[in-house]
């Protein structure tokens, strides 16, 4: 079972590449834009068949090593 | 006095550790991050690099390593464990230091001289210290101390702030800021002070002709305290 899952900066963190990024955008001429903010995404396949034990699995993983939860949240976005 | 400084695959300043902390009488045995166990030691060493190329995040990597659980069980009981720079990073990351070392606030690359106000003297690293301001070298991408509103209030009501980064007579201020650190922190203690972390690098001020004598200062005293 493949679980995805994507961890972004707090709200009250600052992102320098994600202000980087919209400054960058904003010159090209999306001229729309109100804030960009940076994160990551993991794909983790697992050997777990059963989706609630797999999400569990992947949820530890994020707090033990995949996110800081000092500066970053997890959210588990689909298993398939 | 026995100090060990563990390398980690991308540690580059683990040679430096150990030419600074030979020069000042310490035996220093260098340790390999895939042993268990730590050899007997008054200090425990982690030094600057990359470790594990900085993946994931800086520190995170190295903070799961094998030697990492001594070193864990060795600072819970009481043993000084310090990390400068990437070694900063793995304590954070270990969970030895609250806060995190975030990317510097204007994204470069900083390597240059700085200036850092020390700001606790009840600990063994900066008991009887000489001199109050010091110049010490930088070198980070990710120096940017942060950390949770509830997290400074712990960290300023037990004393645990070690440096700021200020100017040469100990002005702390936004101008002699580096890389956007909450409050000029430039290094802290855990609670017990026996832990220390800094992005300073005092294993680079230890010989007059290559840069300066304020690192020299700061390991002469350490053995001292330590003895």
């Amino acid at each position: 079972m493949k679980v995805s899952v994507i961890i972004t900066l707090k709200k009250d963190v600052l992102d320098p590449q994600g202000k980087v990024i919209h400054q960058t955008l904003a010159g090209m001429g999306f001229d729309n834009i109100n804030e960009v903010r940076q994160g990551k995404y993991f794909e983790i396949d697992t050997k777990e068949t059963d989706k609630k034990k797999a999400e569990k699995n992947v949820e530890d993983m994020c707090k033990k090593l995949l996110a800081n939860l000092v500066i970053e949240d997890y959210k588990i976005i689909g298993s398939e | 006095m026995h100090s060990s400084v563990i390398t980690f695959p991308g540690s580059n300043c683990d040679r430096d550790m150990d030419v600074a902390l030979k020069k000042f009488g310490f035996k220093n045995k260098m340790v390999w991050h895939d042993d268990v166990e730590l050899p007997k030691s008054d200090l425990v060493v982690l030094p600057g690099g990359f470790s594990y190329g900085d993946y994931l995040r800086c520190g995170s990597m190295a903070s799961k390593s094998k030697i990492m659980k001594s070193v864990l069980n060795f600072a819970q009981g009481g043993g000084k464990v310090m990390g400068v720079c990437n070694g900063f990073q793995i304590l954070v990351e270990s969970g030895l230091l609250p806060g995190v070392l975030l990317r510097n606030k204007y994204l470069e690359f900083i390597c240059k001289n700085v200036f850092v106000k020390v700001n606790n003297q009840d600990n063994s690293y900066f008991k009887d210290i000489k001199k109050e301001v010091y110049e010490f070298h930088i070198a980070h991408n990710e120096g940017n101390y942060f950390c949770s509103n509830d997290q400074i209030k712990d960290i300023n009501d037990n004393n645990q702030i070690a440096m700021f980064y200020s100017d040469e007579n100990g002005n702390v201020n936004e101008q002699s800021n580096p890389n956007g650190s909450l409050q000029n922190i430039a290094g802290i203690f855990n609670k017990q002070k026996n832990v220390l972390g800094m992005m300073p690098h005092p294993e680079r001020m230890i010989d007059p002709a290559l840069s300066g004598e304020d690192g020299s200062l700061f390991f002469e005293n350490l053995i001292n305290n330590l003895r």
